[in-house]
């Protein structure tokens, strides 16, 4: 009897169960080999030398309280954006729309600071009108593709899609009409500004709104998912709409439902941009975070908690980068984008690695991998160790919180 | 015809094979052989491992040792085309068709042959084929219009297109109807006879027996042995099968005091192409008895159930519930189920799809114990505590294996997710207990169980309706039996005096009393 | 008489734009991947093309307005399909190879994209690229001669333009009637029955996504280089024309044929608002809206009648592991 085929080099099985230890470990090693990489690829295209690159990542983000504060509240929006996207996630609803969620809110405050400051509102009164309008307008926005979805089942994340493009149209038709602005922007509005926190002295004055609402809407995201009624129904949809039909939740009700309260924190997210921190509007107000918080949600395993970290990582690059380019000199965006787009494409592969296992051919060097795999683990056990015991003791700080 | 077996060449040899998901060892140490031009039964419960290790020889797993020989030649199927280029077909339970594709294009998708890809050759060697074994087939027609049998007929067809000497089909008979399974069996002895080696994956006796040359055994992924169908009968098999004498007596007391609880009448529904799914449906559910529905599957019984569950919108029909003591009558007909739950109707339904339907397999046992009973309680926030003391105790009582009641369902064996499910439709103390093939796919000692908990709720005074597929068990288990085939009802017997053959007459022959009029 | 000597012509220039991305993201659609990374791609591809052109403008330094036109043409294609297939590559490695999420992959993609062409563009010598531009928009010279207006509009194109429509209707005539078609569809719509009848279904994933994105890449060189007469701003610009190509997939429900209309439609669309004489600033502006606003139109009129032969591959955006249980 001969062998007609070699066995194959190598074939891919399913992992049922990964430590949270090892899980954390693979990616770990994937963000400094993305690192690295990334930094190579700066090397030879800008010639920056890696060491700086990474001096500065730090300086960017830590390196005046200046940088700090605006590095927390960019992280905070992130996350906000995050918090808004992930209960229609966990309900497989793909809300690819965030820009445009926000962008519609961040609209309707830049309207009522313009108009009602013209006609001469205190303050007060405009903030009390602009909240809830342009929460109500991005409700709107978030619910109309919802609404298809529920009754039609019409594709959510090509829907939502494109209504962030028309939103932006909506936007240019607003400053170039409406406002009044050749140049597509209109500088800053100078009333209803959302108020400052802390002294005149405190550098991040200007931040801590954005942070404070952030962290207290990631209380109660958390908090909704896990111990409400609701977050328990949204699960059951996004598991199994039979299951859902035969215990008799209105699935309709629940996609509809849902997607108003990504509605009311993109809301909240536009109201803080326009309100708070810029002052202003222009088609680019959402920085494409409703983008970059899918890639945000997605990491974290559309866990809340976990989303603190995950939004943590990419602001802290993004802002990094920010001023390695100022370091370097260079005028676009471009080395950011290019730095970022690879450390993701490190941290969504070694996603495989999490859930695979690939069996090499049986063969000596496999087994002298296999040898150091086993050393290794055992080495990062008490990582893991200490891993479960943080995440059990932040859930016991949040169950606390929760009732 | 078996004696001349020993001559027979050896087709395939299977050496010591072993396959592992995880902890879960599906196969192991699994060695014989399958010879030319005969058909072999592969006979197991279910989880035995049957599907596991034939999807080994269509390249759809591979296995993690062991060795697999064709025509005496060791060879690695590491893929589905290498299987064809050994000459091996399956015919896989689920099947692998492409829904908008017709017959044609899924018969020569993949083919890399020029002349065989092309669709007029195709036509003319699939009707070779028809004609050579007696097959009906129309090649225009697309797969979503298609009927269950056709789309077997269909893939049995690609597989001899290709060229496959060896056929494999994962319990062919599981959802065709009688006449259907004779119009099958009477294709595989053709092919049988034409030198191919058939494997038909089973778990039912009298087919082993009607059909097979010789049953090979699996049990909880071992080995056993094989046998030749003409030297061994049921009952020995039976025994190889679940490795000891099991005592197949279910205890049925008599009916205590049954009274009306649920009466159904006329419920006439429609399916998705706007046919009637069920038509003029009437019956009744007493108190302390178990009504049985027999049937063909796919005749009614899932939409009967769900329409009393309200989950499917009727046409026409009203389904009445008496309540309990105060005789007042409610209407359940096109209610939802919470709103009959909020009339406080006591309905429980354990559906036939365990984990697409009445459970969630990604959350654990705590939370699926929550399904029926979350909306209770404090408003806003979810209580946990008594869910999970209602898990602690299902596990207990009806000894279900799981590591805690913190694990996924889904990763439980489907006894232990049929316990949980269960566990939680009779923890209300229904006054209703509906149950689809509730036994369906688990081990004997799981699947009694379950009949004594349906026992228990009888004896407590609930109306058991049971809809079954074994009619041993229909037989043993119900009290009456309501029959029904394409949606109608056919007759509604006594289970302690009718017979199995009168049954099997009721639920097969449907048109004999409209061609006699 | 204006809609059909100018606006019609440039819409049609302006539509192959949108055509090449939608061809490619259709081929990359019927194997079952939504690929986001779109108008990451058509950057890639936008860089591509500008850096072959600018190798064959070195070569004609000393008389760039007679440069040759078969080799601009040859060098804008092969650059820029070639590096729209390596942009093709990150994200079949991803999502083929290492199954993960499409829309995650796609989206990182894009954001890669983006800074990866702005970044090389700055390095590309761009200072031959208005008369390169000016040879490859050069009418074929058949065509004003032979039937005035309708010559000119069909047949007084620029040749990218015929590549275009070639791509599309051959894209189209493979996916409907070949063998290769017939087995692409089957991967995107049932991976595992492809599997199953011996469809190597990842190798048709990755040719799909290689070829898919190489056609896109021609769209982005094609926008610089055949419509804005040799220009780069910034790869927004061409990533918006990739979310309107994506848009462009779904309004011509996965047929290359029908999107050749479409494309042109969405041509008009784009274009109308700056012909139309005496309109207010507004009105052009909304009228930009048009091509999403009828894309999501098409989607849920799409979904009401929900007809089988215009719904999306049935399992797009899905990974395929053969051993999932």
């Amino acid at each position: 009897m001969k062998t007609i085929e070699k066995e194959p080099l190598f074939h891919v099985i399913k992992r049922s169960d990964v430590s949270i230890g090892k899980s954390f470990l693979f990616r770990a090693i994937a963000i400094i080999l993305g690192l690295i990489f990334a930094c190579l690829v700066l090397l030879v295209i800008t010639g920056a030398n890696p060491f700086v690159v990474i001096q500065q990542l730090f300086a960017g983000c830590f390196g005046t309280p200046r940088r700090f504060w605006t590095m927390f509240r960019k992280l905070s929006l992130l996350l906000l954006v995050g918090l808004a996207l992930i209960p229609a996630f966990k309900m497989k609803f793909w809300n690819l729309g965030g820009n445009g969620q926000i962008l519609m809110g961040a609209l309707t405050t830049a309207c009522c600071m313009h108009f009602l400051g013209n006609e001469g509102f205190p303050n007060w009164a405009i903030i009390l009108i602009m909240i809830p309008s342009s929460i109500l307008v991005s409700v709107i926005w978030a619910v109309i593709p919802a609404i298809f979805k529920a009754f039609f089942n019409t594709n959510e994340s090509l829907f939502t899609l494109m209504l962030n493009y028309v939103a932006e149209g909506i936007v240019a038709v607003f400053l170039s009409g409406i406002f009044k602005s050749p140049t597509g922007s209109i500088g800053i509005i100078s009333t209803g500004h959302l108020p400052a926190i802390g002294s005149s002295s405190f550098v991040g004055r200007n931040d801590l709104l954005s942070i404070i609402v952030a962290f207290v809407l990631l209380g109660i995201v958390f908090a909704y998912l896990r111990y409400a009624k609701h977050g328990y129904e949204l699960e059951v949809v996004g598991e199994s709409q039979n299951t859902a039909r035969y215990i008799g939740i209105n699935v309709k009700g629940v996609v509809i439902r849902t997607m108003v309260l990504s509605g009311v924190i993109c809301g909240i997210v536009g109201i803080l941009l326009a309100g708070s921190i810029n002052h202003s509007i222009s088609t680019a107000t959402p920085e494409n975070m409703g983008f970059t918080a899918i890639m945000v949600a997605w990491l974290a395993k559309f866990n809340p908690l976990s989303m603190v970290a995950t939004a943590f990582i990419i602001t802290f690059f993004s802002r990094g980068m920010a001023q390695v380019q100022k370091y370097y000199e260079i005028t676009n965006d471009s080395a950011t984008y290019i730095f970022l787009g690879i450390i993701y494409f490190f941290i969504i592969g070694v996603e495989f690695f999490i859930s695979y296992r690939v069996v090499f051919k049986d063969c000596k060097f496999i087994r002298w991998c296999n040898k150091v795999n086993k050393s290794i683990s055992k080495a990062f056990a008490p990582v893991g160790v200490f891993f479960t015991n943080l995440k059990n003791k932040i859930i016991k700080v949040f169950v606390k919180e929760g009732k | 015809m078996e004696v001349q077996m020993n001559n027979k060449n050896v087709k395939i040899r299977l050496e010591n094979i072993t396959k592992t998901f995880g902890k879960v060892i599906a196969n192991s140490n699994v060695s014989f052989d399958i010879y030319e031009g005969e058909i072999l039964s592969l006979l197991g419960e279910n989880g035995s491992g049957k599907t596991t290790l034939m999807n080994m020889l269509s390249g759809i797993y591979y296995p993690d040792s062991g060795k697999i020989y064709v025509d005496g030649e060791h060879v690695n199927i590491a893929s589905p085309r290498d299987a064809y280029n050994y000459h091996i077909g399956m015919i896989h339970q689920h099947f692998k068709l492409v829904d908008v594709f017709t017959s044609l294009e899924n018969i020569v998708l993949g083919i890399k042959d020029k002349k065989m890809a092309k669709a007029k050759y195709a036509r003319e060697k699939v009707k070779e084929i028809c004609d050579k074994y007696g097959f009906i087939i129309d090649l225009n027609k697309h797969v979503y219009e298609m009927s269950v049998s056709e789309k077997q007929t269909l893939e049995i067809i690609k597989v001899l297109y290709r060229g496959a000497d060896i056929l494999i089909l994962d319990e062919p008979t599981a959802v065709l109807t009688p006449s259907e399974i004779n119009t099958l069996f009477a294709i595989l002895k053709n092919m049988r006879n034409d030198g191919k080696s058939i494997i038909i994956i089973t778990h039912k006796l009298n087919e082993v027996m009607e059909i097979s040359n010789r049953v090979a055994v699996l049990r909880k992924g071992e080995y056993i042995g094989t046998v030749s169908t003409s030297e061994t009968d049921e009952k020995k098999l039976t025994e190889m099968m679940v490795g000891q004498k099991i005592e197949l007596n279910i205890n049925r007391s008599l009916p205590n005091n049954p009274k009306p609880r649920l009466i159904v009448e006329h419920l006439t529904a429609k399916n998705k192409y706007g046919l009637n799914s069920i038509e003029d449906i009437s019956f009744t559910a007493n108190t302390g008895e178990i009504l049985g529905i027999a049937g063909i599957s796919g005749s009614g019984q899932r939409e009967i159930l769900e329409s009393i569950a309200g989950l499917v919108k009727l046409e026409t029909g009203t389904i009445t519930y008496i309540t309990p003591k105060t005789h007042e009558e409610v209407n359940l007909r096109n209610k939802t189920p919470m709103q009959i739950r909020e009339l406080g109707v006591r309905l429980s339904f354990v559906p036939e799809d365990r984990l697409g339907m009445g459970l969630v397999g990604n959350m654990d046992i705590t939370d699926n114990m929550m399904l029926r009973s979350y909306q209770k309680g404090k408003p806003i926030f979810v209580d946990r505590h008594t869910p999970e003391e209602l898990a602690n105790k299902t596990i207990q009582d009806l000894e279900v294996v799981t590591p805690s009641v913190h694990t996924a369902v889904r990763k439980l064996s489907g006894g232990n997710v049929q316990k949980v499910l269960v566990g939680r439709e009779i923890a209300s103390s229904p006054k209703v207990l509906m149950a689809a093939y509730p036994v369906r796919g688990l081990d004997i000692n799981s699947s009694y169980t379950i009949y004594n908990l349906l026992n228990k709720q009888k004896e407590r005074g609930a109306a058991v309706i049971f809809v079954g597929e074994d009619l041993d068990v229909l037989l043993a288990l119900s009290d009456r039996i309501l029959v029904i085939g394409e949606g109608k009802v056919r007759g509604i017997v006594d289970a302690r005096t009718t017979t199995k053959e009168e049954v099997g007459l009721l639920m097969t022959h449907s048109n004999i009393n409209k061609e006699g009029e | 008489m204006i809609f059909f000597t100018t606006i019609l012509p440039s819409a049609i220039t302006i539509a192959m734009v949108f055509l090449f991305g939608c061809t490619g993201e259709t081929i990359m659609e019927k194997a079952g991947h939504l690929n986001l990374g779109l108008p990451g791609i058509m950057c890639f591809g936008t860089f591509g093309g500008c850096f072959g052109i600018s190798l064959v403008m070195e070569i004609f330094k000393s008389n760039p307005d007679n440069a040759s036109y078969i080799l601009l043409i040859l060098a804008g294609i092969i650059g820029a399909s070639i590096f729209g297939a390596l942009g093709g590559l990150i994200y079949a490695f991803l999502t083929v190879s290492l199954k993960c999420n499409q829309n995650v992959t796609g989206l990182a993609l894009t954001t890669f994209g983006g800074g990866f062409a702005d970044y090389l563009m700055t390095k590309v010598n761009s200072d031959y690229f208005s008369q390169a531009s000016k040879i490859i928009r050069a009418h074929l010279e058949f065509g004003d001669s032979f039937f005035g207006i309708v010559g000119n509009i069909f047949l007084g194109q620029g040749l990218l333009v015929y590549v275009a429509l070639i791509l599309a209707i051959a894209t189209s005539i493979v996916l409907k009637y070949t063998h290769v078609g017939l087995s692409l569809r089957s991967v995107g719509e049932n991976p595992a029955t492809a599997d199953a009848a011996g469809i190597n279904t990842t190798t048709y994933k990755y040719s799909a996504i290689l070829i898919g994105s190489a056609i896109a890449g021609i769209g982005g060189v094609f926008y610089v280089m055949g419509f804005v007469g040799g220009t780069f701003e910034n790869s927004a610009t061409i990533q918006a024309f990739g979310w309107l190509a994506l848009a462009l997939v779904i309004f011509t429900v996965w047929k290359p044929d029908l999107a050749i209309l479409g494309s042109i439609i969405f041509g008009i669309l784009f274009l109308l608002p700056r012909y139309l004489v005496g309109i207010s600033f507004i009105t052009m502006k909304l009228l930009n809206l048009l091509p999403y606003i009828v894309t999501i139109i098409v989607l849920i009129v799409t979904s009401i009648i929900g007809k089988r032969s215009v719904q999306p591959p049935s399992s797009l955006g899905v990974s395929y592991f053969r051993e999932e249980r």
